[in-house]
Parts: structure tokens; sequence; C-alpha cells
């Protein structure tokens, strides 16, 4: 895959000290969709605005198609597209005036016939003479997708997407990224939510306390993290998992009428028959069994642990 | 790209549209107070004050008077341009565009000059109904107006990245500048100060702009022209510099 963004070495620490982002070295993929995933604090915002020219690196050098993003600023700068995570708006501005300014202020002349397109497909067309004091939170959110993709940029990076937006807003902007993705448009998105990495992304990269602890493929990442966990559910409900039964690591859950087990999903003995012919001997009657594979979400969480105790 | 005037233009016309928001506070204000400065200092007093220096008092003020609206409307125009977006955050734009320090200057310095000269033309214009004041070298006055609109406006712009709130907004202009353009020879001329508070209202920069302008309506002012030129152009480059530096290293605009 031909690589648009390359990150080499790129740290910050704030001048109070406070260390937001430890060296960090990442490769974008031409026309990929990326999630960086994290917690709030976790430095995702200050990777990306150090990309897109808003924070000053303490270390590190970043090209985006191949142009280094200090030197050859306007070449760069041409090619980003940045929606903020907040709500930054001129408040007496019409949304036509706001997004025909984004894309002059990037170089362009203004091309009624692509922002009246533009607007339409955020459905932003009917509202182009309100002024954004007028506007929902909803309608807001985009007016700064279209000031971003006014100059019709190659790389767009999305910083919270969907923070506090609505369901069908957040359908909008899932079917819009893929839309983005078809005309080749290369999306770094970030996010705290799992699903919304695993509704779109193709690879995804895990950022915790200013490090990226690691980047894969999403199946990849989920199969090779991916727990599983067995359901077992009983025919009467147990106060206490069995004497029988007490060197499994086995709980009892659905107050007494599900006994759960976790296991790799990918070792050779994942112990799931020895675990159900104890069972059996241990004359535990059960009527049903399920088996989940942890999602995004799961995995997350287990490497942010994992991480902190490291720490 | 070279030269991206898509961009300068684009600031330039956001500005000039923000001041057209408020297009008739912003016109009225300078007609109103000149008139206001004309009953007061012009028909009043003025009416028992002799010629200075062969020039009618009511004429005289003219040029002061531009300058003091010039000074304050140049420093906020210029200021709250570049600090609104700082303080409401849209600042992340202009940031993250293929925008050099220059174009940035070009577009918001140049919008706030331009209504900064659009004022003191309004002002200029007020007075003519007041008294009878003739412009001796009407073309080095335009270009007086300009540059001391441009040199204040980049020191707003300086106080607009300075300011960390509104408060600290308006120190400089209402505690400084005014101050000093009051005691900088606009209603008088230094002359007529006895010895010592003329030597010390040499120390005084506004004196140097007022008495410069002066010169290009009646031919006399205060201290030698030339001396009126450097000491502005002194600023501006003064400005220029501190404005290069604060972009080269993001100082309260990057984190």
């Amino acid at each position: 895959m031909e690589t648009i963004l390359s990150i080499r070495g790129v740290a910050k620490t704030y001048k109070s000290g406070t260390v937001a982002l430890q060296p960090t070295d990442l490769d974008i993929g031409k026309g990929e969709i990326f999630a960086l995933l994290g917690p709030n604090g976790a430095g995702k915002t200050t990777l990306i605005s150090i990309v897109c020219g808003i924070v000053t690196p303490s270390a590190g050098t970043i090209t985006a198609a191949g142009f280094d993003t200090v030197r050859d600023y306007r070449e760069t700068r041409t090619r980003i597209g940045l929606v903020p995570q907040e709500l930054l708006t001129d408040a007496f501005e019409t949304v036509m005036a706001t997004v025909t300014f984004s894309r002059r202020l990037f170089g362009r002349h203004g091309d009624a016939a692509f922002i009246e397109k533009l607007l339409r497909d955020l459905t932003l067309w009917d509202k182009r003479d309100a002024k954004m004091t007028e506007l929902s939170g909803g309608m807001k959110r985009r007016v700064m997708i279209a000031k971003a993709l006014s100059h019709e940029p190659d790389i767009l990076f999305l910083d919270e997407p969907t923070a506090g937006v609505d369901v069908e807003l957040r359908r909008d902007m899932w079917r819009l990224v893929h839309d983005l993705r078809e005309r080749g448009v290369t999306i770094i998105l970030t996010t705290h939510y799992i699903e919304e990495a695993e509704e779109m992304a193709d690879r995804v990269g895990v950022i915790a306390k200013g490090r990226l602890i690691l980047v894969d493929e999403k199946a990849a990442l989920m199969r090779k993290l991916g727990k599983k966990t067995l359901t077992l559910t009983l025919s009467e409900p147990l106060a206490e998992v069995p004497s029988a039964l007490s060197h499994w690591p086995l709980t009892l859950t659905d107050e007494g009428h599900a006994l759960t087990f976790a296991f790799d999903a990918n070792a050779e003995d994942n112990g799931v028959r020895a675990l159900l012919r104890a069972a059996d001997e241990a004359g535990i009657a059960w009527k049903d069994i399920a088996t989940k594979q942890s999602s995004l979400e799961d995995i997350f969480v287990g490497l942010v642990h994992e991480q902190e105790g490291r720490a | 790209m070279t030269f991206n005037w898509h961009g300068v233009l684009a600031i330039y016309r956001f500005e000039l549209a923000r001041f057209g928001r408020t297009i008739w506070t912003s016109l009225m204000t300078p007609v109103i107070t000149t008139s206001l400065y004309f009953v007061v200092f012009g028909t009043a007093i003025g009416s028992r004050m002799n010629e200075v220096g062969g020039v009618p008092y009511g004429a005289f003020i003219v040029p002061g008077l531009m300058m003091l609206t010039m000074l304050t409307e140049s420093i906020f125009n210029a200021s709250f341009g570049i600090f609104m977006p700082k303080w409401s955050g849209t600042i992340y734009e202009l940031l993250s565009a293929p925008v050099s320090t220059l174009e940035t200057l070009v577009g918001y310095v140049g919008a706030a000059a331009s209504k900064s000269c659009i004022v003191a033309l309004v002002i200029f214009a007020t007075a003519h109904l007041f008294v009878d004041v003739q412009v001796a070298h009407p073309f080095w006055a335009l270009c007086y107006l300009l540059l001391v609109a441009v040199t204040f406006c980049l020191f707003g712009f300086i106080l607009g990245l300075w300011a960390k709130g509104f408060e600290q907004l308006q120190v400089i202009p209402l505690l400084v500048v005014t101050p000093l353009t009051f005691l900088g020879g606009a209603f008088y001329s230094i002359d007529m100060l006895p010895g010592i508070w003329r030597t010390i209202s040499l120390f005084n920069p506004i004196v140097y702009l007022i008495s410069g302008f002066r010169w290009t309506f009646f031919g006399v002012g205060d201290v030698p022209v030339a001396a009126s030129l450097g000491a502005t152009f002194g600023f501006l480059c003064i400005c220029v510099t501190v404005i290069a530096v604060i972009f080269r290293t993001g100082w309260r605009l990057k984190k």
C-alpha cells in the first residue's frame, strides 16, 4: 500500500512538563480509514493537531504526500482537511459564507457549483443562508465537515466525529466516510467509541497515556487479542461455584443461572471440552451453551489496563 | 502556489463583512464624536482662542482629531480581528491553512487599516461641516494616513495576539494610547507648553505622528517632517519584527 502520511518520532511535551505524546511512528496508507482509539487525554488530538500545524511538535518529522509538513507546509496543508472535536464556528456568518471562506482560505477560488454539491451532500443546502447561531448542534457539526471538505483534501482528519451526535447523524457520518473513501480520500479519525472504529476502520491504532500501544488491521487485532467467553445457562440456579469445579476460572452470573468461562480462542487446547466434561461429572445440569467473541471494547480495556499495570 | 491570494482576500472580505454588520455604529460614532468635539473645542472654546501658527483653531484641531480616532480605531479593529478567532477557537482553521505570516497580516491588517482610513475620511468630511479646512499636500496626507493606519493596525494585531482576555484587549488603547494622544498635541501645539513639558512631550511618540499629519495639512509641524516619518517607520519596523517572531515561535498562537 502506498504511504500518504508518514509520522516519524513525533513527540510533544508541553511547557508545563506534561508529556502529551511519546515519540511516535506511524504510516498511513493512501485511501485507508484509520482509527486512533483511546480514552480522553490519551494524546489523539495532540497527534492530529501536530500533523495539521496547530500544535508544534517537540521532536520528529511528518511527511504528507511526500512533502514535509513544516518546510512545504503549503503543499501539505492544501491536501489536508481537519474537522476538530469542538464546534468552533463564527456565530454571525451564514453557512454559505463560512464554507466559501474556508475554501478560499485554502487557496481555492470560490467554486459555487462545488459548494452547492457539498452542501447538498451534507443536507445543508436548505440552511445555506442560516446564521451559525441558528443551527442545531448536529447541523453545526455538518458545517464543520463541509468546511473541512471545502478545499477537496486528500487526507481528512475527523477528531471525535460522532461525540454527542444523535443516531441519525452518526449513521450519516459513517456513510459519508465510506463515500469519501470510495473517492480515494484517506481518513484518519479519532474516537473513544469502539463501535465506531469497528464499524468504519480498516486499521486501528490504540493510544493511551501518550503512547501508541499497537497498530494493526482491525480484523487481525480482534483475532490476535480476541478472548472468547463461554456461557452455560443452568437448569437449576446455583448459590456458588461447585467445589468440584473450583479450580476452573469460572464466575457465576445472572443471579446463579449461568456459569461463564473466559478462554483464549487461539489456544491449541482452550479447555472447553475438559470443562464441559468436568461439569457433567459434577452433575451440573445445563440447558444452553453460548460462546461470544470479545469486542474491540474488551480488547481495548484489557490493553489499557495492561499498560497501566506496567506503568 | 507562491502567494495565496484567495486566502488573503478571504480574510480581508471576512473582516470587512464583520465591520459591515456594525456599519451604523462604526460610522455614526465618529460623526457624532467629531461633532461634539467641534461644538466644545471648535465653537465654545475655539472662538476665544487665537490662531495657532497662523491656522484658525477650529481647522488646527482637525488633523489631531482624525489621528485621535484613527489610532484607537486601528488598534481596536486589528486587535479584535485576531483576538476573536483566538478566543472562540476558530483560529484552528487559520493555523491549519496554507497561509503565510505575510498573507495573514495583509488580510487582517489590510482590512482593519481600510476601515480606519474610511473612518478618518468620515471625520474629515464631518469637520468640513463646521470649519473651512484646506489640505496643503493632499497626496502626502493620504499616504501618511495609510502609513499610520497600517502601523497601528500592526500594533493592534500584536495586542490581539498578546491579550488573554477582553480586559487586556482594552488596557493599552484606553490607558496608554488615548492619554498619549491627548498629550501628544491633538488639541494644541507642543510649542504652547512651558519649556520642561515641551521637552517631556518629545518623548511621546504620538507627538511625531500628529505633527507629521498636521504638516501635510498646513505645511508646518511641531517637529520636522523627517523626524515624524522616521518615528512612524521605526514603529512600523518594530511591529513587523515582533509579529514575525510571534509567528515563527507560535507564541500565544500554538501550543
